[in-house]
């Protein structure tokens, strides 16, 4: 079992460096890529099968080397930002870098060597999870990028090619994303976690274009600052408890480790693009859509809320804990209406993804079996719809020209089955059965119990989440006969295969949600809390009527509709009885005016500019009490 | 039974009016006359209506509109033409611009005369629309039959 | 007296359902004709007779089947499917928010129906239907979660059966019910995607492009609807079933008299009103409850 994590860990390492030093125009580059895809996708599903019926299980690994190969290559991570950062003149990056390398150095000498970690690695269900949805979706998004990445570079003709680099980051961020979850040794998932820090600044700044080096050097301080305290909060641990593995932490007195705990839930906040770290995610959206969608849908952000989860139980019925629940909910509410008001389908997927992960903090904050059971759901299926969503969009936006949804009319008319693809994505953001059963439906049951407040604000947030998706996805499903050219065939296989991958994965986890729930999710539970929550079994069943009502009606309907039904008279559509054609109708003058059709933003209300600070000051201010709290 | 006599819906169109006609259109929906009891309502809105009711002459302008709106209304459908413009043009026949009564460009079922229409004779002339309404639909459905039978 | 509590305890689940696909369109119809009458009453008419809202619909069903797209009307069978559904689930006694969820999937339906005609005023309609879905989607959560708070359970066989009067401990909540009730019934001054008979809007909203049979059925569905919303607001009366009853249908009553009384506002106020009223009323009861249980 051991040699697995370790594989999963090596393996994609080794994956980054053959795409670094292959030749490019190697024939067989792409079929070793679909062959290490494939590979990486079997292993956490080997995993899953094989320790189904098995508790965690813990790992101990002659650690002396690694440590100290580890603690080089941070010394050298550091040593590379400070350079990048000095050249492009910027210095709060440096002096980060350098408190933190400071912080760690000046541990390692002093405590070093008393150091004692009996198991570095280990493997529980949570991490398998974790583990099933870096390895599918994350290698499902390399595939993706082995078609766009060439079109991306006749876009952008000015954008160096450095397509070696960039699945090298890729596949390097996928090892250190493996090294988080199965991580114990703190110091271990530290190192990591300053991985794919690193690995997030480059793959941003892959355009190197003014834009993209200011979002990546957000992403770079946010994330920093993260780091930073994530490094004290070790510190702190180590000195006051002399622990430094994660599953001890829980072991431990509330009051030695709370102190860290939140140390260690701040940096997971920075990572998940949390309030008032949001700015970091929604500018990232400059990178190549791969990137987008590993960051933002599978491993960077999910990375900060499997922290969080981890460690939340440690702060259970604190103030600290509730605060965290409420930065949660408020990153939830802001960014869902926020996102009301965006008309780029990048900006709104962000802002959708920061509001989905603030539900999974807040889920971690209130801390009880429901709440974390409905935060488990909520990581698989918001990994799974978004990154199909955000991988959609890449392909559109060539296919179109455009990323914005008001140039997205009749969608369905010109990209047929890429929107259908969509549809099942958005379906599975906001409707029935996962979006809405799931993320509204448990999550509003967990929290009623303990937290009236964040009821109220999962009310309001979710009558926003509809606004946005659901104007979306009629833009996108309107549909007219006249000149629209359809330029579906021109969409690569490798795209295409990574969308069936992930549209069928949407469908199937849809599908086998009671399967995850009671053989992966139950067990975790029963580990964390003893209990697991009872689950009203008639509700079940209805969920599944609603489901496969859907999925049987869906397709007989539209086959109905499309071939059989033929008792029908088309007319035009109403416009005053002007009508010219299907796309005009007579205006002023005997001139013949085009239909316009367009979306309300709502903009006066929920502008970016007018609730973005609302949301950096309540969230600053929540967290400077729930450090101060702490700390006293 | 005559559901179509029960629930006229009634789309009213101006094609040339003085706004004579249009005004005594919408009297007839008020409380004095009150056309709702009847199950008539003002539609606005061509694929909702049963009766177009036409006021005014027909011009070049209004031709191709009263065109577009009458095919964009579902079968069985009645045209009313309401006041002495929409039967011949009245006053305004010998117009440059105007091409005479609804029935030159549309096949009208229904006359309602005066200048301007009085409300009880636009209600009596709906009401007559709706025997043609009834009679156009079991026509219809015996066509239908037919057909299907070959 | 409680009559029709036993009523409810007698019937299985299946039989409750059952008798609301059956009856609640007939009941709904009726109310729809009783409110055009007395709406006429209200303005000094005579009115259409009772049966009206029949007659219509089997005109309807006898229209052609016109259309702009071949699926437009797949849409709108969704959408009466899903609030039958909904409606069924909240007669069976089955989980409160499961219904409320289930129901704004089919007003989901109902809206991509108005969006996929690529009409402008079926668009324009349905960008109005979402504005009034976000204004009144947190007060009807909340009035689950309060009434969770009280009885301890979502369930609506529970809830139905509480003893003490659950107005008295969510008088708040009861009146932003009534509030957004408003725009359920697509009453004026609400009314803003989808008018009843008399009023017109932005040509017919919503419904513009949809015709003859289809038409009939999002009529029903309506019908469905309303009937389901009239539970709701018995359940706040549910104590004693017959006050439930008359309350319920005095407050059809309140609303027809709203209806009369207000110009349509636009969209800006019902929207901001909706949540201002949702904030005041809905969640101080809300936080209130909370604290008198700690
Ligand atoms: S018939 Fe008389 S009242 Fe009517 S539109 Fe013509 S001129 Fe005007």
């Amino acid at each position: 079992m051991m040699n697995a994590l370790i594989f999963l860990i090596l393996f994609p390492l080794f994956i980054s460096l053959l795409a670094l030093f292959l030749p490019r125009a190697l024939p067989g580059r792409k079929v070793i890529g679909t062959i290490a895809n494939a590979v990486l996708c079997a292993v956490p599903i080997y995993l899953l099968f094989a320790t189904l019926d098995q508790g965690p299980s813990y790992f101990r690994l002659e650690s002396g080397l690694i440590n100290i190969g580890m603690l080089v290559l941070e010394v050298l991570i550091a040593a590379y930002i400070i350079y990048l950062s000095v050249r492009a003149k910027r210095y709060l990056p440096v002096i980060l870098v350098v408190v933190q390398l400071v912080t760690m150095l000046g541990f390692e000498f002093s405590y070093g060597h008393s150091i004692q970690v009996e198991h570095s690695m280990f493997l529980d269900k949570f991490s398998i999870i974790m583990a099933l949805i870096v390895g599918i979706i994350g290698s499902a998004i390399c595939l993706y990028g082995f078609g766009y990445m060439p079109e991306y570079h006749e876009h952008h003709p000015e954008v160096k090619d450095r397509r070696n680099y960039f699945a090298f980051l890729m596949y390097l961020f996928l090892s250190a994303m493996f090294g988080i979850i199965f991580s114990n040794n703190l110091m271990w998932l530290f190192f990591f976690w300053e991985v794919t820090t690193l690995c997030s600044f480059l793959l941003i700044g892959y355009r190197d274009d003014k834009a993209s080096r200011d979002s990546a050097f957000r992403a770079l301080n946010m994330n920093l600052i993260g780091g930073v305290v994530f490094a004290f909060g070790i510190v702190i641990l180590f000195v006051s408890s002399r622990t430094m593995e994660l599953d001890k932490l829980l072991l431990l007195d509330q009051g030695v480790v709370l102190l860290p705990a939140v140390c260690f839930a701040f940096a997971g906040l920075a990572k998940s693009a949390q309030f008032p770290f949001s700015s970091w995610l929604t500018g990232a959206m400059v990178a190549p859509t791969p990137v987008s969608a590993l960051l933002h849908s599978s491993t960077m952000v999910k990375a900060g809320v499997y922290l969080i989860l981890r460690v939340s139980p440690v702060m259970e019925n604190t103030v600290a804990a509730q605060m965290l629940t409420l930065i949660g909910g408020v990153s939830f509410l802001v960014t869902a209406l926020i996102a009301i008001s965006q008309s780029n389908a990048k900006k709104v997927l962000a802002y959708s993804t920061i509001s989905n992960l603030g539900l999974i903090v807040a889920c971690a904050g209130v801390n009880t079996d429901a709440a974390v059971w409905s935060a488990l759901l909520l990581i698989i299926f918001h990994a799974v719809a978004k990154s199909l969503l955000f991988l959609c969009v890449g392909i559109i936006e060539y296919k179109l020209g455009s990323r914005d949804i008001e140039d997205m009319d009749f969608l369905i008319m010109r990209l047929p089955k890429l929107t259908a693809v969509m549809m099942i994505g958005m379906a599975g953001m906001f409707l029935a059965p996962f979006g809405m059963i799931i993320s509204k439906f448990v999550t509003l049951k967990a929290f009623i119990n303990t937290n009236p407040v964040m009821a109220i604000i999962l009310a309001y947030g979710s009558a926003a989440t509809i606004f946005f998706w659901t104007k979306w996805m009629g833009k996108i499903i309107s549909i007219r006969h006249g000149e629209t050219e359809v330029r579906e065939h021109e969409v690569s296989n490798w795209e295409w295969t990574t969308l069936g991958i992930l549209a069928v994965a949407t469908v199937a986890v849809c599908i086998a949600f009671p399967f995850i729930s009671f053989h992966v999710i139950d067990p975790y539970l029963m580990q964390l809390f003893n209990t697991v929550p009872v689950v009203d079994t008639f509700n079940i069943l209805i969920v599944f009527v609603i489901m496969f009502g859907l999925l049987i009606i869906l397709p007989l309907g539209l086959f109905y509709y499309a071939f059989i039904n033929k008792d029908y008279k088309r007319v035009g559509t109403y416009l005053g009885g002007g009508n010219i054609s299907n796309i005009t109708y007579e205006g002023a003058m005997e001139s013949s005016q085009p239909i316009q059709i367009k979306n309300y933003y709502l903009e006066k209300y929920f502008g970016e500019e007018r609730l973005f600070y609302i949301g950096v000051f309540v969230s600053l201010t929540l967290i400077f009490i729930m450090f101060g709290v702490t700390a006293i | 039974m005559g559901w179509f006599k029960r629930s006229p819906w009634i789309l009213h169109y101006n094609a040339t009016s003085c706004n004579g006609c249009d005004i005594e259109v919408i009297v007839s929906l008020t409380p004095l006359y009150d056309l709702e009891r009847f199950g008539i309502i003002n539609t606005g809105n061509p694929k909702h209506a049963d009766i177009l009711a036409v006021t005014g002459s027909v011009n070049e302008k209004s031709r191709q509109v009263l065109i577009n709106l009458y095919e964009q209304m579902p079968n069985p459908k009645v045209i009313v033409a309401v006041g002495l413009c929409a039967i011949s043009g009245c006053v305004f026949q010998d117009c440059y611009n105007v091409m005479g009564g609804v029935d030159k460009v549309l096949p009208v079922d229904v006359y309602v005369p005066g200048c301007a229409a009085r409300p009880e004779s636009i209600i009596d002339g709906v009401l007559k629309a709706c025997e043609i309404l009834e009679e156009k639909y079991s026509q219809q459905k015996k066509i239908q039959s037919r057909l299907a039978k070959i | 007296m409680n009559t029709i509590q036993e009523m409810f305890q007698v019937w299985s689940m299946l039989e409750r359902m059952l008798a609301f696909v059956l009856l609640a369109p007939l009941l709904g119809g009726l109310i729809a004709g009783i409110d055009r009458r007395v709406s006429a009453r209200f303005q000094g008419r005579y009115g259409p007779p009772v049966l009206q809202p029949f007659y219509d619909v089997l005109k309807l069903f006898r229209k052609e089947r016109i259309i702009v797209n071949r699926f437009q009307n797949f849409t709108m069978v969704l959408f009466l499917i899903f609030t039958i559904f909904s409606g069924a689930l909240f007669f069976a006694g089955a989980d409160l928010l499961l219904t409320i969820f289930s129901l704004a999937l089919a007003g989901t339906f109902f809206v991509l129906g108005g969006f996929c005609v690529g009409s402008p005023y079926s668009h324009l309609g349905a960008e109005r239907e979402i504005i009034q879905q976000v204004a009144y989607e947190p007060m009807v959560i909340l009035m689950a979660v309060g009434m969770y708070q009280v009885t301890g359970s979502f369930k609506v066989s529970v809830i139905a059966q509480y003893q003490s009067p659950l107005i008295l401990y969510l008088p708040g909540v009861f009146a932003g019910f009534l509030y957004i009730l408003t725009i359920k019934f697509r009453k004026s001054p609400f009314d803003l995607s989808m008018s009843h008979h008399a009023h017109q809007e932005i040509v017919r909203g919503m419904t513009t492009e949809f015709s003859g049979p289809t038409l009939a059925l999002i009529e029903i569905a309506h019908w469905y609807e309303n009937v389901m919303l009239l539970g709701m607001v018995y359940l706040f009366f549910a104590f004693n079933p017959w006050l439930g009853i008359g309350i319920a249908l005095l407050t059809y009553l309140f609303e027809i008299f709203i209806d009369m009384n207000y110009a349509r506002f636009k969209w800006q106020l019902t929207f901001g009103s909706s949540w201002l009223f949702t904030a005041v009323a809905g969640v101080s009861n809300i936080i209130v409850l909370g604290l008198m249980k700690i």
